[in-house]
Order: C-alpha cells, then sequence, then structure tokens
C-alpha cells in the first residue's frame, strides 16, 4: 500500500450526498479481475454522454461537459470534496481502486459509509471527516476561486486552506499509522499468528460443529 | 453490570486480541466467497505466496455473473456468452480448485445467490462469524451470527489469517411490535425501517431486529430484514435466536448432527440479547402502521405506502435533501405529487438475495395464480435464488403458475438485482424489483427501479402499475382491460 503523510492537492467539488458505489464504479466494470484499470471509468455515468462498456477506449467517448472532473479547472486533482454518506452501497473495493487509479488521495466529507471506509484505508486513500457547516464552507470557497488547492497533513490531522485556516479532523489510530507507513495488514496480523492459534484451539473446543472437521471425525 | 446485547455476545465469543487503539482481531467462522470480489484477493495471496488459513471455512459459488436462461445454462460455463464474465467465473473455479476450497459450480444443484445458499446449507450457524465480499452478508445475521460484507483486501486478509481487523460497532436495536396487516411482509417492515432513519442512519451500529412482529417472521422473512441493514447504512443485522431459528436447521446438510446438533442448541438458545442489556439508540415501530411500501426515488430511503404519492421539492426546506429529491426525480421520470399507484411498469424482477427464497416464490404465485401479466408488461421473470429452491418450486408447481400468467421462469442467480448478466433494464424502463436497491444505473444504464415485496412485483406484473396488494383479490382478475386510457 501506497504511504500518505502529507499531501497538498486541487481540491474538485462533487455536490450530491449520498454517492453510492455504483454511482463511483458500475457493475459492468467489476467483471476485471485486476486490481488496476479503473480510473478512466470512474463516475462512468456522471463523466460521460453514453453508456461504458469494459475494454472500450474511452477518449472516442462524448464528455458531459457538466460535470465537474471534465472541467478544465479541476484537471489534476487529488482531493475530492463531497457531502455526507460518501460510499454507501457496496463493498466492491472496485470503488476506491477506481479513485486512487483516477488519482484521488484524499476524500473530504461530512460522513462516510462504514464498510468504504475500510476499503479506502486498505488503498492508501485518506477520508477526511468535516462538520457540514466547515464542508459547506469549502464548497463555497472551491467554488469561488480556481486553482483552489489544500494542504492535508496526517501525522498532525490537518487540513490548511489556502487562507492558512487550520481544521482538525479525526481518524483512528490504527489505521493513521498503517497509512503513514504504508503496511500490510496480513502481514501485521500474522504477528499474531500464535494468538489466532491459541484462540482457534479453544474456539473448536467449546463450539465443535462450527468445524466441519470435527463433524466428520464426530458422524 | 448491565447485561449483553447479542452483538455483545458474539463480539466477545470472537475477540482474539484487542489493540489499545482499539482495533481488535475477530476470529472468522465462514466465509463465502463469488466470483466478483475474490479474484484479485486470491492473486494477492499468490503474489505474497501465502495460503488460506482454513479451508474448512470456505464455501464458494459463482452467482452475479451467471446467465439465467436455461439455454445458455445447459452448456455450463461455455454457456456464458460475455467473455468478460466467462473469465470471472472460470477465475473462480481455478482458484476454488488450486487451493481446495469447496465451490458448488455453475450447474450444481446447491449452486445459487451466496446468500440463500449459506442458510440453505446450513453453513450459516448461530453465533458464527460469516463474511463474504458482498455487502449483503448483512442477510446472514437472521441466524443470530455476527454477519457482514467487507472489502477485497479483506477477503484476501480472511484467507490468509481466518481473522479480521474490526472495531466494535455500537448497538441498535429497532422494534417491531405488534400485528402486521394482512398482505404485509418483511419486505415491507425493512422498507418502512429505512424510511424512518434514513441510508445513513445504521452507520456505525449493528442492528437487532425485535419485537413481537418479528419474532411472528419465518426465517426467510428475517433474511429479507437482516438482508436490508446495509440498506440503512449498517453493515450488521441480527435476529435471536428462537424456535423458528433452530426448526430451519435442523438437518440441513452442514448442520451438525446428533449430540453435537444437541450441544450446539443448548448453546444457541443464549444468543439473545439480556433482558438488561442496553442500547445505544432504539427505534421502536408500530407493526399495524405499516402499510405496503413502494420507493419512488434513487435511493431506498425515497419510499412511500402505495396509496401515497411522490413528494413535492417545493415543500422541501433543507437544501441538500431538496436537491437530492429533484435529481432523483428527474432521473426517475417523476412528477411532484404523482399517486404511486400512477407509475406505468415496463418490467417486473421477482429475485434477489433479498427476495427469492420458497416463501418470497409461494407468495408472488399466490397473486400470480390465474391470472395475466398485463400487455403493457415487456418482461416479468422470475428468478429463484439457488437450484435447490427452483426445485422446490417446481415440486410444488409454483414454475406452472408463473408460467400460465405470462412470467419467465429463470435459472438461479442474481440477474436483474444487479445487471452484471444479460439480465437488464433499458433507459428509462420501469420496474417492480423484489431486490435492495434503486440506485440510478443499478439495474441497467438508465433504468428505474421501485422496490417492493414479492407479492407487490407480481400484482403489479398483472395490474401494469403498482396496486395495494390489500385490495387486490386473490381470485383471478377480470379479463385484461385496455389499462391505456
Amino acid at each position: 500500500m501506497q504511504s500518505l503523510t502529507q499531501h497538498q492537492g486541487l481540491v474538485a467539488p462533487l455536490d450530491r450526498a449520498n454517492v453510492d458505489t455504483d454511482l463511483i464504479i458500475p457493475k459492468q466494470f467489476l467483471k476485471s479481475i485486476k486490481r488496476t484499470g479503473f480510473g478512466p471509468n470512474l463516475f462512468d455515468v456522471l463523466r460521460y454522454l453514453d453508456e461504458g462498456y469494459p475494454g472500450q477506449d474511452v477518449s472516442q467517448r462524448p464528455l458531459n461537459p457538466d460535470f465537474v472532473l471534465n472541467q478544465s479547472r479541476y484537471q489534476g486533482t487529488s482531493i475530492l470534496l463531497t457531502r455526507r454518506n460518501f460510499g454507501c452501497g457496496s463493498s466492491r473495493e472496485h470503488a476506491p481502486w477506481a479513485l486512487e487509479d483516477f488519482g484521488f488521495r484524499v476524500v473530504i466529507a461530512p460522513s462516510f459509509a462504514d464498510i468504504f471506509y475500510n476499503n479506502a484505508f486498505k488503498n492508501g486513500i485518506l477520508l477526511v471527516p468535516l462538520d457540514e457547516d466547515t464542508v459547506e464552507r469549502l464548497f463555497q470557497e472551491v467554488e469561488a476561486s480556481e486553482g483552489y488547492r489544500l494542504d492535508v497533513d496526517l501525522e498532525a490531522q490537518t487540513v490548511t486552506t489556502p487562507s492558512g485556516e487550520v481544521l482538525s479532523f479525526d481518524v483512528d489510530g490504527f489505521r493513521k499509522h498503517c497509512l503513514l507507513n504504508g503496511l500490510d495488514d496480513i502481514g501485521l496480523t500474522l504477528q499474531d499468528e500464535e494468538a489466532i492459534r491459541e484462540f482457534e484451539q479453544k474456539h473448536r473446543q467449546a463450539h465443535p460443529w462450527l468445524f466441519r472437521d470435527n463433524q466428520r471425525e464426530a458422524s | 453490570m448491565a447485561g449483553q446485547t447479542l452483538y455483545d455476545k458474539l463480539w466477545s465469543q470472537h475477540l482474539v486480541k484487542e489493540r489499545d487503539d482499539g482495533t481488535a482481531l475477530i476470529y472468522i467462522d465462514r466465509h463465502l466467497l463469488h466470483e466478483v470480489t475474490s479474484p484479485q484477493a486470491f492473486e494477492g495471496l499468490r503474489l505474497a505466496r501465502r495460503k488460506p488459513w482454513r479451508l474448512d471455512a470456505n464455501l464458494a459459488t459463482p452467482d452475479h455473473n451467471v446467465p439465467t436462461t436455461l439455454k445458455e445454462r445447459a452448456a455450463g460455463n461455455a454457456g456464458i456468452l460475455d467473455q468478460v464474465s466467462l473469465i470471472q467465473v472460470q477465475t473462480l473455479d481455478d482458484n476454488c480448485e488450486a487451493y481446495g476450497i469447496e465451490e458448488f459450480r455453475i450447474n450444481d444443484a446447491r449452486q445459487g445467490i451466496v446468500h440463500v445458499v449459506g442458510p440453505e446449507q446450513g453453513a450459516t450457524l448461530p453465533g458464527m462469524t460469516v463474511v463474504c465480499g458482498d455487502s449483503h452478508t448483512a442477510t446472514h445475521g437472521a441466524f443470530a451470527a455476527l454477519a457482514h460484507g467487507i472489502g477485497t483486501s479483506e477477503v484476501e486478509h480472511v484467507l490468509a489469517t481466518q481473522c479480521l481487523l474490526a472495531q466494535k460497532m455500537k448497538n441498535l436495536r429497532v422494534r417491531v411490535e405488534g400485528k402486521l396487516g394482512t398482505g404485509i411482509t418483511a419486505k415491507d417492515i425493512v422498507l418502512a425501517v429505512i424510511g424512518r432513519i434514513g441510508t445513513a442512519g445504521g452507520t456505525g451500529y449493528a442492528i437487532e431486529f425485535a419485537g413481537s412482529a418479528i419474532r411472528e417472521l419465518s426465517m426467510e422473512g428475517r433474511m429479507t430484514i437482516c438482508n436490508m441493514a446495509i440498506e440503512a447504512g449498517a453493515r450488521v443485522g441480527l435476529v435471536g435466536v428462537d424456535d423458528t431459528t433452530i426448526d430451519y436447521l435442523r438437518e440441513r446438510p452442514y448442520a451438525p448432527t446428533a449430540a453435537q446438533w444437541d450441544a450446539a442448541v443448548a448453546a444457541w438458545r443464549d444468543l439473545v440479547s439480556d433482558d438488561d442489556a442496553r442500547f445505544d439508540k432504539e427505534v421502536v415501530i408500530d407493526a399495524a402502521e405499516i402499510a405496503p411500501q413502494v420507493t419512488w426515488g434513487t435511493s431506498p430511503e425515497m419510499v412511500a405506502p402505495v396509496f401515497g404519492e411522490v413528494p413535492d421539492p417545493a415543500g422541501i426546506a433543507d437544501d441538500s435533501v431538496k436537491g437530492g429529491v429533484i435529481r432523483a426525480l428527474e432521473y426517475m421520470g417523476l412528477a411532484p405529487r404523482q399517486k404511486i399507484t400512477d407509475i406505468r411498469l415496463d418490467k417486473v424482477f421477482i429475485g434477489s438475495c433479498t427476495n427469492s427464497r420458497i416463501e418470497d416464490l409461494r407468495e408472488a404465485a399466490k397473486v400470480a395464480k390465474g391470472n395475466k401479466v398485463a400487455k403493457s408488461i415487456q418482461l416479468a421473470m422470475v428468478v429463484p435464488g439457488s437450484g435447490l429452491v427452483k426445485r422446490q418450486a417446481e415440486a410444488e408447481g409454483l414454475d406452472r403458475i408463473f408460467l400460465e400468467a405470462g412470467f419467465e421462469w429463470r435459472e438461479p442467480g442474481c440477474s436483474m438485482c444487479l445487471a452484471m448478466n444479460a439480465d437488464k433494464l433499458g433507459a428509462g424502463e420501469h420496474c417492480a424489483s423484489t431486490s435492495n436497491r434503486n440506485f440510478e444505473g443499478r439495474q441497467g444504464y438508465g433504468g428505474r427501479t421501485h422496490l417492493v415485496s414479492p407479492a407487490m412485483a407480481a400484482a403489479a406484473a398483472i395490474a401494469g402499475h403498482f396496486v395495494d396488494i390489500r385490495g387486490f383479490s386473490q381470485q383471478p382478475q377480470q379479463p385484461q382491460q385496455p389499462q391505456e386510457a
């Protein structure tokens, strides 16, 4: 996983609540067996005027000029500013894969859906929750000034605006540690291999029916 | 000390290790796999030269991509015309074979939607932790199992370590008390709950569904409710164990037998919230007040009783809510204050992990019996949740009822719930669907989904528009009147 300590980037506003995972990456692109290459189809329905399908040359597709990511002032964006309950719906990790592949490293919103929250951090994307009023104010600032950039500091848990205002945000300690260091969860968990084996042994004794190999022995 | 909630009990029974920072390692008893969210996880295992921790905890079946017509299915994987879909299904087969994971392949009678298959096999048991790379894993909570969806990185993590990194959720209890009206089903309950608390109302919570109306439900009904906990934002939905749970599981292929069954049942009896358990939040709903529900918008919280109407954005004060409603009405092609019963339908879909079990098909068949699908409906399809559900339905003659009424009778799979196979809506088409999500484009590019119960979907197929199931005669309708008036 890519680490993230500090990030400065251009902000793009997606003014919409309850952005669901079907909207982030539609199902026809979930047929890939790879983790990469989803960026061109991020927000596919909003971005293009036609229906997309896997394996297409997207450069030939008609762009929706009204969609924020198609506007010239937001080219090169890496911070998405959006509304509450971002990422609701399915557990598809293709959603953060698409955001990451497009170039987003940070998403700012009043709230995020639970499964998406987990998936994003596992792919090096920092989710920054800020209250509704602050998000509203940031929307106004972004729209008012072209080239609006934010400075995100994960270590300090702050977002700094161009005017120098410093906003603090919450992030849980474990996810922060992993993201700062680009750590692989599985490697970390396997450091506890002995504890897992010990638990498993006791669990098997207390609930033998949860282990099918026990049932075969019993029957 | 206050008693424990069901969720608290399941959590502490699976806690391997708790870190100072609040994250915990929890042990996973059952891991279900399907073709869409597993290939990258297996690839990760291979690259890291890791092996699955415990093979017998895993069970796989292809469901999202499989075709549902008999012609295509007769050819097995070779019948999958979409080459990209075929590769995904084939990859699941190859991975399961390479690692020795049990899989019900495309034409195994036990194949089906993973959330129908697990319970049906008794592979989902009370007191288990159950995970799957699919958000509707919440379904299995109906068995007092701690069940939730995970992403692909977590699929790989579970395969490699038999554990998951997790944080404890808060407890929310939704009590549905009293008696349901005639024709009101589990689907109406859960849509009403989502309408009340919103699509983010359960975020951060495990929801336990309790109360006399929930106790009265069959396991199929309870699964429908837990299945849609995620549509209220909660990863976990739960129902405590009672006789209904235990009776359902007896003699299922994966369920314990003989002395182990007795020991298991004794342990399962404790899988209920203690009387003095404390919940962080509680919502009480009067069952008698629940009417048949129909969604009109592009989020499951955009729901109304069938006799109601589409909202008028002009009357909404909150700007962001108002904007959402305006956008939804535009997408759905509906006018403010339009009556729900005036929504004209093009297609009807009865199926999905929410409503494709035998009880769902029986309810729909009761309505379809002796009736005909309206001429204005282009396609009305019934897709059983598994090969075994299909077999059972055919043994009861339900397939004949559907076919005679003009419905198509298909092979099991996720089908038009998310349209990853060939079953999809065309742009602008309205569909009465027993599935779980009405997001934009969910059932096909530009498609317009209305979520309803199986009986409501069947009645809508016959009438050509939504009708209140409570006023809908179970007797054959009069010969088709032209509805185009």
